[in-house]
């Protein structure tokens, strides 16, 4: 191998990698304040990149659908809850967040659609389609079980998944997709050509990170966040419901996964069910990182991507495998340095 | 006078276990009422209903509203607020972060005067202050509970509740805690204090109740209760007919 | 409820047998087939029912042990032609040492890392399978050979059939056997935390590898049933979907019962065949659309039923009672000390969390015989007192002496077989065992017989002894009559009672009680009092940690007092009541 590749790896590595930090990152929030593994993350990957797809041919994409679907269930299990309670006054409010604002980008998806509009409103349009599922997934599968132990929630997380793969092959079909990049500029330095698209995705990557963590330093509902995910009970105490907080971290988790699958769509193909495994290759980052410290689960992240780029280099048919596979070692480093911490649960 | 907060047949289980059992009582606007016990009497327990954090059967209206069936974090935004017996600060993160989330319905409804409190609270605690850099689980046990306190008056409660506040500390520190409660009357909120330092509770107390093996055993001005030989009884297990 | 004739049970097993006994000569081709898909399924879910539902751990990557068995066989009866019964043992040692490994590196680890990191390994099994030559690829290896019995080749499924479900039957009563057992009691301890267990002695670690192992083995010897039932394997059904799929028939099936494992798997199997056909006629279009049906029907079992549907099932069939074995022989029990020999001796224990001291320089000591009170206010200090001499929490500094060895370097699971057992505060019972069998889990170190030999049943002998001691426990204590119930029927003050007969199983010398009355009514604290003081008159010594004075004033000989975590005073009862000092700790005062 000689320099020139060993760059070009890197720069592919890197590119790979700032995706898996990013979803590594939402897996680590998920987890920290919901107690959640959330293997979805994939699908709202997939979700994202073949949205924006479905919307450079100028089509309705199927996950506008699945967002009124889901609103309207939201709604009736709402409405449901609140008359139990008799808590009527709260309705109209459930009406209008399930119902009419899904309804609204409904039509909006409906009518700017076919007009093929410039490529930062589809990405935002598709945005706006993907992101809502992630709050009212937590409200609909998690928020009724937010009690119960790791091990039950992360069953119903692997169903979840199971339920939303399914979904993407209703609404999306079996033939996968690929976008045209952001940018076709080139640069040359040295003997490394620069892509456009990757400088793109990192850059995108770089700026989301720092935009959450100015948002957990700096604002009331990221420091709320924290302090959920610190304790429970005394953010409870202050007036922090941990159904706002679940609902909160699964918006911020399903935008950072729609956000990836946009970055990744032009760079690979995206089919209904290729989340789970990108999605995983995040997960092999946050158990790096032991589910609990972001910057070690970016680190994690970043090097399945470079351990992925030098594998597919190498043997790319054996690429999976050396990637799923460094997971063994961590767990052999991470059982090795981990004292038994006896589990109370269930 | 009508009661701030009036608590009628209140029962709280734990699966089989009832902790408390038909306990009723009243606070007052602008009162200290206190509820002493020996240990394991279930006065934990009862802050814990009252607070919505365990399911409870009984009537609890406060304000003169039924709340008994309102989340924990709806009770906060109407200036109800607990200072649990184990505090439940966020140790990870600064004194100054802790006290804003203390804020936290506040914020939501951008309330502006929260500046002024934090002032205030500074002011009543300057250890805080000096300290407010520092993260929260560095904190010595008696500035665990100022932060504890200063972050239940940044919710500006009408109806403070605090659990035990002098569990754990040393003599002087809980003579300038009961001070701190003292002197919170005077700014016009009531205060449900639980203790099992019966001396400390009933000197500055209005009003108290002795919560013996989860029910309301005896209740009475403090100034009675203070020499009253049942308290002393509950406590030391002097009376007769007791087990075996 | 008229329980004469046959049990409904058996009428229904018989029935179930008589079925599967002639299924596969009346069924249709295409009916024996799924019946045989149900069969391989459920030695999986079996194992996951184990696994997930009994011991509270789980994986996704059973489908991969499912590939290690299915393409060892395919591997070495094509290339090398041995002979399947010997690569099902090749293929059973294979997956023993994999599953060994992953057990040991991820069970150390807190319960999500073991579904994480089987999810990990099933993903690169599968492509493994999909991309070594050698075993063929993506195209897999055909034409295996059939299973021949006894010189009778099984080359139809029909004849098939018998082999799947003979290994159906043998592996469901396997199971049955292990978990009604000193294992199997060991590992339905599991769930509940594993204080409790250890606490009496149980190597929890150990117990999750058993049963991590023995899902895995299930799983490797349905492979080798599906290999040579198709006489062809590819990677396909060993994918991660397929692992989630188990693990989905073991939850709807639930753990109530190990028939759990073949109802979910039939439920799952003929709905999956129904859905398949069904919903791409609907969307008009051709997938695997049962998925969506599949996850939303578990997402919905989780949040309504998470037991599974046996549970409602098992309710229709009334357990049969087992009859204590009247053992004619009794456990040894060991030497005990005269009584007012120095028994325990706590030597300036320290114990610091954090910046804080919760135990400063704490000494007593306790003699054979005695009752001796350790009280003080809320957060003096008495529990971490207690779970230093128990060995739960470490210390920081002093000593511990026990008969004059000492203890305070040793775990909780080291301390219980020198004569020392506990109850707990928050009661720690497997609510849906019966009353006699929590007790028997108390005397798991006197008995020795491993998984294996509860599975084939040659440990009934010593099973035999273990019941009828916990059976005498109970009736010392005055349980008798509540041996079978379930222990989470009984009032809080007989589960208190029965924590006592279980630490009593442990046969000790000293018996430490952690805030036994709390909670407890007057009626029921008049009886626990009584209890104690009967052991007392037979011998035991007793540590208790109280905070209810009317109970601890007339129980104790001694009692020692604690405040911030030192030793405030030390007498008898009287003394301590007259004791200013102890007036002022419990009372306060702001002077």
């Amino acid at each position: 191998m000689n320099s020139e590749i060993a760059l070009f790896l890197i720069q592919d590595g890197l590119t790979n990698g700032a995706i898996y930090a990013l979803l590594a990152l939402a897996l680590v929030l998920v987890f920290a304040v919901t107690r959640v593994i959330f293997i979805p993350q994939g699908e709202f990957v997939a979700y994202g990149a073949l949205t924006l797809a479905s919307l450079q041919l100028g089509k309705l994409p199927g996950t506008a659908w699945l967002l009124l679907a889901a609103g309207m269930a939201v709604a009736i299990v709402e409405s449901v809850q609140a008359l139990r309670f008799g808590a009527v006054r709260r309705i109209p409010a459930v009406i209008f967040t399930y119902i009419i604002i899904p309804g609204s980008l409904f039509c909006l998806a409906w009518w700017a659609a076919p007009q093929k509009p410039a490529l930062t409103l589809q990405v935002l349009l598709a945005l706006l389609l993907v992101v809502p599922l992630g709050p009212m997934v937590y409200r609909l599968a998690y928020q009724p079980l937010a009690n119960a132990s790791v091990l039950v929630l992360l069953i119903i997380s692997v169903a979840v998944h199971f339920a939303m793969t399914g979904l993407g092959l209703v609404f999306f079909g079996a033939e996968g997709s690929r976008t045209p990049a952001f940018s076709d500029a080139h640069w040359k330095l040295g003997v490394l050509t620069i892509s456009g698209q990757s400088l793109w995705v990192i850059g995108t990557s770089l700026a989301l990170i720092v935009a959450l963590l100015l948002f957990f330093e700096h604002t009331i509902y990221g420091k709320a966040l924290r302090a959920t995910a610190i304790n429970r009970v005394g953010a409870r105490l202050v007036g922090v419901s941990p159904a706002m907080a679940g609902k909160l971290s699964f918006t911020l988790a399903a935008l950072i996964g729609a956000l990836s699958g946009v970055l990744i769509a032009p760079i690979t193909t995206i089919y209904y069910d290729s989340g789970f495994l990108v999605g995983l290759k995040g997960f092999v980052g946050a158990i790096v990182g032991g589910l609990v410290s972001y910057p070690i689960a970016a680190a994690g992240a970043l090097l399945v991507g470079l351990l992925e780029a030098y594998a597919s280099f190498w043997a790319s048919a054996y690429k999976e495998v050396i990637v799923f596979t460094l997971i063994i070692p961590v767990l052999v480093w991470r059982s090795l340095t981990t004292h038994h911490i006896e589990e109370d649960e269930e | 006078m009508s009661a701030l907060l009036e608590v009628r047949g209140l029962c709280v289980a734990y699966g089989k276990v009832e902790a408390v059992h038909q306990a009723a009582l009243r606070v007052e606007e602008g009162r200290i009422v206190t509820v002493i016990g020996p240990n394991g009497a279930g006065k934990t327990t009862l802050l814990a209903a009252l607070m919505g954090m365990l399911p409870a059967r009984g009537s609890v209206s406060y304000a003169g509203k039924d709340i008994a069936r309102i989340e924990p974090e709806q009770r906060v935004s109407r200036g109800l607020c607990l200072v649990p017996e184990r505090r439940e600060l966020f140790a990870a993160m600064t004194v100054e972060d802790n006290l804003v989330l203390g804020a936290f319905h506040r914020y939501r409804k951008s309330d502006p005067t929260i500046g002024a409190d934090f002032k205030q609270v500074y002011q009543l605690f300057p250890r805080l202050q000096e300290r407010r850099r520092q993260l929260a689980g560095t904190l010595s046990g008696g500035e665990r509970q100022m932060l504890a306190l200063g972050r239940a008056l940044m919710s500006r409660p009408r109806l403070l509740m605090l659990d035990e506040p002098s569990l754990g500390l040393a003599p002087l520190i809980v003579r300038d805690i009961f001070r701190v409660i003292g002197g919170l009357r005077e700014s016009g909120v009531s205060i449900l204090l639980v203790e099992q330092n019966a001396r400390a509770a009933l000197q500055v107390a209005d009003y108290g109740y002795v919560l013996e093996t989860g029910e309301i055993a005896v209740e009475g001005p403090s100034a009675d209760l203070v020499s009253d030989p049942r308290v002393i009884e509950s406590y030391l297990g002097l009376v007769s007919g007791g087990a075996g | 409820m008229s329980r004469k004739g046959i049990p409904r049970s058996r009428l229904v097993l018989g029935v179930f047998l008589a079925f599967i006994l002639a299924a596969p000569v009346v069924l249709p081709e295409f009916q024996v087939t799924l019946l045989n898909y149900i069969g391989l399924y459920s030695i999986v879910a079996l194992g996951l029912v184990l696994l997930t539902g009994v011991g509270g751990l789980t994986s996704f990557g059973q489908a991969a042990f499912v590939g290690l068995g299915a393409y060892t066989t395919a591997y070495l009866s094509t290339v090398y032609g041995w002979s399947p019964w010997l690569t099902l043992l090749t293929g059973l040692a294979l997956t023993f040492v994999v599953s060994v490994f992953l057990g040991f590196i991820s069970l150390r680890l807190s319960g999500h890392y073991l579904p994480l990191g089987t999810i990990a390994w099933g993903i690169s099994l599968f492509y493994l399978f999909g991309n070594m030559e050698f075993l063929g690829g993506h195209n897999g290896i055909s034409s295996l050979p059939a299973i021949s019995f006894f010189g009778l080749a099984l080359d139809t499924g029909r004849e098939f059939s018998y082999l799947i479900w003979l290994l159906v039957l043998l592996s469901l009563l396997s199971m049955q056997n292990l978990l009604d057992s000193r294992s199997g009691r060991a590992i339905r301890a599991l769930k509940g935390g594993g204080l409790m267990a250890e606490s009496f002695g149980v190597d929890t670690a150990r117990m999750k590898i058993v049963i991590f192992v023995h899902a895995a083995l299930l799983a490797s010897v349905s492979g080798w049933l599906y290999a040579h039932l198709l006489r062809f394997v590819n990677p396909t059904p060993f994918s991660i979907n397929a692992g989630i799929e188990y693990l989905f028939m073991a939850v709807v099936g639930g753990a109530a019962s190990v028939w759990g494992a073949v109802v979910g798997a039939g439920i799952l199997t003929i709905l999956k065949q129904w859905l398949q056909e069904l919903l791409p006629k609907l969307l008009g279009q051709s997938g695997n659309f049962e998925m969506i049906v599949f996850g939303v029907l578990l997402v919905l079992l989780l949040q309504r039923a998470r037991e599974g549907i046996m549970p409602l099932a098992v309710r229709f069939f009334p357990a049969s009672r087992t009859p204590i074995p009247a053992s004619s022989q009794a456990l040894p029990q060991r030497v005990r000390p005269v009584v007012g020999e120095l028994l325990l001796e706590v030597k300036s224990v320290r114990k610091v969390f954090g910046g804080l001291v919760a135990v400063n320089d704490l000494s007593f000591t306790m003699n054979s015989g005695e009752i001796l009170g350790l009280i003080g206010p809320n957060g003096a200090g008495k529990s971490t007192v207690f779970n230093l001499v128990t060995g739960v929490l470490p210390r920081t500094g002093g000593e511990v002496h026990f008969r004059g060895e000492r203890i305070d370097t040793l775990s909780a699971r080291a301390i219980i077989p020198r004569g020392l057992a506990r109850t707990f505060q928050q009661v720690h019972l497997l609510p849906t065992m019966s009353v006699l069998e929590n007790v028997a889990i108390g005397a798991h170190l006197r008995g020795s017989k491993g998984a294996i030999s509860a599975a084939l049943r040659l440990e009934r002998a010593e099973e035999a002894m273990l019941l009828a001691e916990a059976a005498r426990q109970l009736e010392r204590v005055g349980l008798g009559a509540s041996m079978h119930e379930q222990a989470g029927n009984l009032a809080l003050g007989q589960q208190r009672i029965l924590e006592i007969a279980r630490a009593l199983s442990a046969d000790p010398v000293l018996l430490l009680l952690d805030e036994p009355a709390a909670g407890l009514r007057y009626q029921e604290k008049r009886a626990l009092a009584e209890l104690l003081r009967k052991l007392k008159s037979e011998g035991m010594s007793i540590l208790l940690v109280e905070h209810d004075m009317d109970f601890v004033m007339r129980l104790v000989d001694r009692l020692v007092v604690m405040d911030f975590g030192e030793k405030l005073a030390e007498g008898l009862p009287q003394e301590i009541q007259s004791n200013p000092l102890v007036l002022e700790a419990y009372l306060g005062g702001i002077e």
